[in-house]
């Protein structure tokens, strides 16, 4: 078995995934000499590493979110272009996750490992879609490894949101969603599907946001909400913000809103009465339970390492279909602001 | 079976009552015959009440759903109708979806032996939503936050007619509710109740203010006792009998013993359902033991007696008494009880008085004695369907109050989901000598910590939610979702009718109808109540003074 001995090169550690040959972290949790960042989202992409390398859109992230000195050194490398690290060959390929997310494809002495970061198969307008690479070790999270999480397709939740919209047209609809790829997802869908009026953003969606176009995503008028501003201005307009201030004190600003939640959990109940919104939407950046399932098999990797998530569940319906799936339980990474 | 489905998920997630009758207005006015009719049964009494749920999806499960990742998928989701339905696999065509009246009728007239299989191939024809529906509507009350007076608010408003003329035929109609909805819709009499026992919506009373008093004359009022138990009528004809809460609600099921004693009687009389052992009210408590019991057993019955104490009398065979005095109305059911002698029933006693002075001696002696207040009605008043001004009134017992410690804040829901609203409170409890868990917060007062006693979210002014709601978020401890843990420091005087034993909470008791009285700031948190007092508050289980020391 050609996999059993990635294992002698690439291991799990207490900072993250090691490449021994290659001296280099995968989103290490802990500062490191040498990163490779798959994206931009705050457990993968983290402060006062060395050198960083990762796609061009994903050290744009990093530096507004970190400041220019988030890392000794930047190294942007586009989607396809090979690098070499002492031996190793290294390649970032579309994760499909959010704009400039990779998956990080190593090679040593003919062997292949892929590092998927987070991932997703669904279609989304705001980033490159998902490429798959055939490997020897598939490295993959399980963020909604349950049977129970298959997300709608998102185009149609935000017409529900949309209809919610028409239907209430002296509410104001505010949609907490996560700052990075899921706001201006979102916006862009429903740009798509034809709402053509101003959208307002909480003051912590603004910069991302601004971001967003100017690496090409085009979001059409997008306006901060004003400091000075008065419930009767929002009647029926539609409000991004961060899922916190949902119940925070900032949303009340807003008569009598329809709260709304842009997320893979609204999936479920439970977590949509703790959430207390009225308008769950069922849209996430990660991978669903049929994809992840099909998306290992597509690689024909036979060894499978789950970084993150709900491992047990994915590891052992892996094992029934004759896939060997180990959980790696590396720690630092989060589910809850998806 | 798709519209009704979209429903009962928008109605789940959606606070306001007003958005959920407009909803439900819409969903009735809209949807043709005999889907609606199924609908609103599903909302108010419930359908199949003996359907083998549990097992049959048992069966169905089996190859469709391996048991690991069914066990690892339910204890994430936590309710296991929402866990198969979302789980159940999807079918590879786009199935033709059932109609409601199509799957109540399959599952109606399914042999016990294909119960099973009929819900499997009905499950396999459903998306998620539906799926989730469907065993909703099995498993009897959906929870989506709507009640069955709501359901019936809703129908009240799509035909213009007031709710009581709904509640007053409801109980002779059954599913799909064919003649109401052409009643409602203006294409049809009204439905006739004629020959079965019926509810007719109670006469109820109100709080008695400063302002009542100046008009008040003694001659004008006869009073009783407030009894603390649960309101209900009592509609008996021939072998048929009911029994009805305030609501409407038929609750005989759950007390068969007084369903016997009104059987042969002819009659619609007014009453308090009480607890009585050996001529003394038990308190409340009691009563709750019997109340939302499916199976009543003869041990439950013989520990927790009821029995109904009078009130009054509406219809006497044919008789319709609604219209005479309140005074004419009680010489007929005086003289009803002594010609009929109901078993397990007598008539609620008039308390003598003559002047405002008599009523306030009474009135404060009603804490002690283990009565909740005192009933004023006009000797003139005709029996009127809801809540009419200046008839009847009721004066509550004074509140009892303890000063309790803020523990746990939770944030509200609808307009109030940005504040946090709900409170849970506790009082201190000494640690136990040689007790090692518990004691974070014994550096407060020495040697004691707190036990949570209740919860309320009302009480306060609009302009005090917001201090609570401030500082809330400044002493946050930690998160749990929506609710925080506050720092042991504010004192929250608690008022409440009553105070219990009970099983559900870690201080061993629980509050009838608490509220915040007032916010004492001034207050340190170790000067607060302790378990010792707030235990000397319960009332003896036999009726009467406060327990001893």
């Amino acid at each position: 078995m050609r996999s059993a001995a990635v294992v002698q090169w690439l291991h799990p550690t207490d900072r993250g995934l090691y490449c021994a040959p290659a001296d280099v972290y995968v989103d290490p949790a802990r500062p490191v000499e040498r990163a490779i960042v798959t994206h931009g989202h705050s457990d993968h992409a983290r402060a006062g590493h060395g050198a960083v390398l990762a796609t061009p859109e994903t050290v744009e992230v990093m530096k507004l979110r970190l400041g220019a000195d988030g890392a000794g050194r930047f190294e942007g490398a586009a989607y396809g272009e090979v690098r070499n690290l002492d031996g190793v060959t290294v390649r970032l390929v579309p994760a499909g996750h959010v704009l400039g997310s990779a998956q990080v494809v190593l090679e040593w002495r003919g062997q292949r490992a892929v590092v998927s970061g987070d991932y997703k198969r669904a279609a989304d307008p705001t980033c490159v879609p998902f490429e798959l690479v055939p490997c020897d070790v598939f490295v993959t999270e399980a963020t909604f490894a349950l049977p129970v999480f298959r997300h709608e397709p998102a185009e149609r939740e935000v017409g529900r949101l949309l209809a919610s919209l028409a239907r209430n047209p002296e509410r104001t609809h505010l949609v907490g969603a996560y700052g990075l790829g899921k706001a201006q997802r979102v916006m862009r869908l429903a740009r798509d599907a034809g709402y053509d009026a101003p959208i307002y953003l909480h003051g912590a969606l603004v910069e991302m946001t601004a971001l967003y176009e100017r690496l090409g995503i085009a979001l059409g008028d997008v306006r901060p909400v004003p400091l000075d501003a008065k419930p009767a201005d929002f009647a029926g307009a539609l409000v991004l913000c961060p899922p916190s201030a949902l119940g925070d004190r900032w949303s009340r600003r807003f008569a009598d809103p329809v709260t709304a939640f842009a997320s893979g959990w609204m999936r479920i109940r439970g977590r949509i009465r703790q959430a207390g919104v009225e308008l769950p939407l069922v849209i996430s950046d990660h991978a669903d339970w049929p994809d992840l399932i099909a998306t290992v098999m597509e690689t024909g990797a036979d060894d499978v390492w789950v970084t993150h998530g709900r491992d047990d569940a994915l590891v052992y319906e892996l094992a029934r279909r004759g896939r060997k799936a180990r959980a790696l339980s590396l720690v630092g990474f989060e589910d809850e602001g998806e | 079976m798709q519209a009704f489905a979209l429903l009962l998920d928008t109605l789940s997630t959606t606070p306001s009552r007003n958005a959920k009758l407009a909803l439900l207005t819409e969903y009735f006015r809209t949807t043709p015959d005999p889907d609606r009719g199924f609908a609103l049964a599903a909302l108010t009494d419930g359908l199949f009440p003996r359907l083998p749920l549990r097992r049959s999806l048992a069966i169905q499960m089996e190859g469709r759903i391996d048991p690991v990742l069914y066990a690892l998928s339910r204890d994430y989701v936590g309710d296991t109708a929402e866990t198969v339905a979302l789980m159940w696999p999807e079918p590879d065509v786009p199935p033709v979806t059932p109609g409601l009246a199509e799957t109540v009728e399959l599952l109606a007239t399914a042999a016990p032996a294909d119960v099973a299989e009929t819900l499997g191939s009905l499950l396999d024809r459903l998306d998620a939503r539906g799926r989730w529906a469907l065993l909703k509507l099995i498993g009897g009350a959906p929870r989506v936050g709507v009640s069955a007076r709501l359901a019936k608010t809703a129908l009240a408003e799509m035909g213009g007619h007031p709710l009581a003329e709904i509640e007053e035929i409801w109980h002779a109609l059954a599913p799909p509710y064919t003649d109401l909805f052409r009643w409602l819709s203006g294409q049809g009499p009204r439905p006739d109740a004629a020959g079965k026992p019926v509810f007719r919506p109670l006469m109820l009373s109100h709080a008695i203010e400063e302002t009542d008093w100046p008009g008040f004359l003694p001659e004008d009022f006869a009073a009783e006792w407030k009894w603390d138990g649960i309101r209900v009528q009592i509609a008996a004809h021939g072998t048929h009998v009911r029994m009805f809460s305030r609501a409407g609600d038929d609750i005989s099921r759950a007390f068969p013993e007084i369903v016997a004693a009104y059987e042969g009687l002819d009659v619609l009389a007014d009453g308090e359902l009480l607890v009585v052992r050996s001529g003394v009210v038990a308190p409340f408590n009691d009563l709750q033991q019997r109340l939302n019991r499916k199976a009543v057993t003869g041990r439950l019955m013989r520990e927790h007696p009821a029995h109904i104490r009078l009130y009054d009398l509406l219809i006497d065979q044919n008789e319709d008494l609604r219209a005479l005095s309140f005074r004419e109305r009680r010489t007929r059911l005086e003289a009803w009880v002594a010609k009929h002698r109901p078993l397990l029933s007598d008539v609620s006693e008039l308390v003598p008085f003559s002047s405002r002075e008599d009523l306030d001696a009474l009135w404060a002696e009603t804490r002690s004695s283990g009565i909740e207040g005192l009933m004023l009605k006009r000797w003139d008043s005709p029996y009127l369907s809801g809540r009419p001004r200046g008839h009847w009134f009721k004066w509550k017992r004074a509140a009892l109050t303890l000063d309790c410690v803020l523990m746990y804040a939770q944030r509200g829901s609808g307009k109030r989901s940005s504040y946090y609203s709900d409170y849970t409170f506790g009082v201190w409890r000494e640690i136990a000598a040689g007790s090692k868990d518990g004691a974070p917060r014994g550096d407060i007062l020495p040697g004691h910590e707190l036990v949570p006693v209740g919860k309320a979210y009302s009480g306060m002014t609009d302009a005090e939610l917001i201090e609570i709601d401030r500082f809330v978020r400044n002493h946050t401890v930690e998160q749990f979702g929506p609710v925080r843990a506050v720092e042991p420091k504010l004192v929250l005087e608690i008022a409440f009718d009553a105070i219990f034993p009970s099983a559900r909470h870690k201080s061993g008791l629980a509050m009838r109808f608490p509220r915040i009285h007032r916010i004492r700031w001034d207050k340190p948190a170790a000067e607060a109540d302790t378990l010792d007092a707030a235990q000397r508050l319960v009332e003896a289980a036999e009726g009467g003074a406060i327990a001893p020391l």
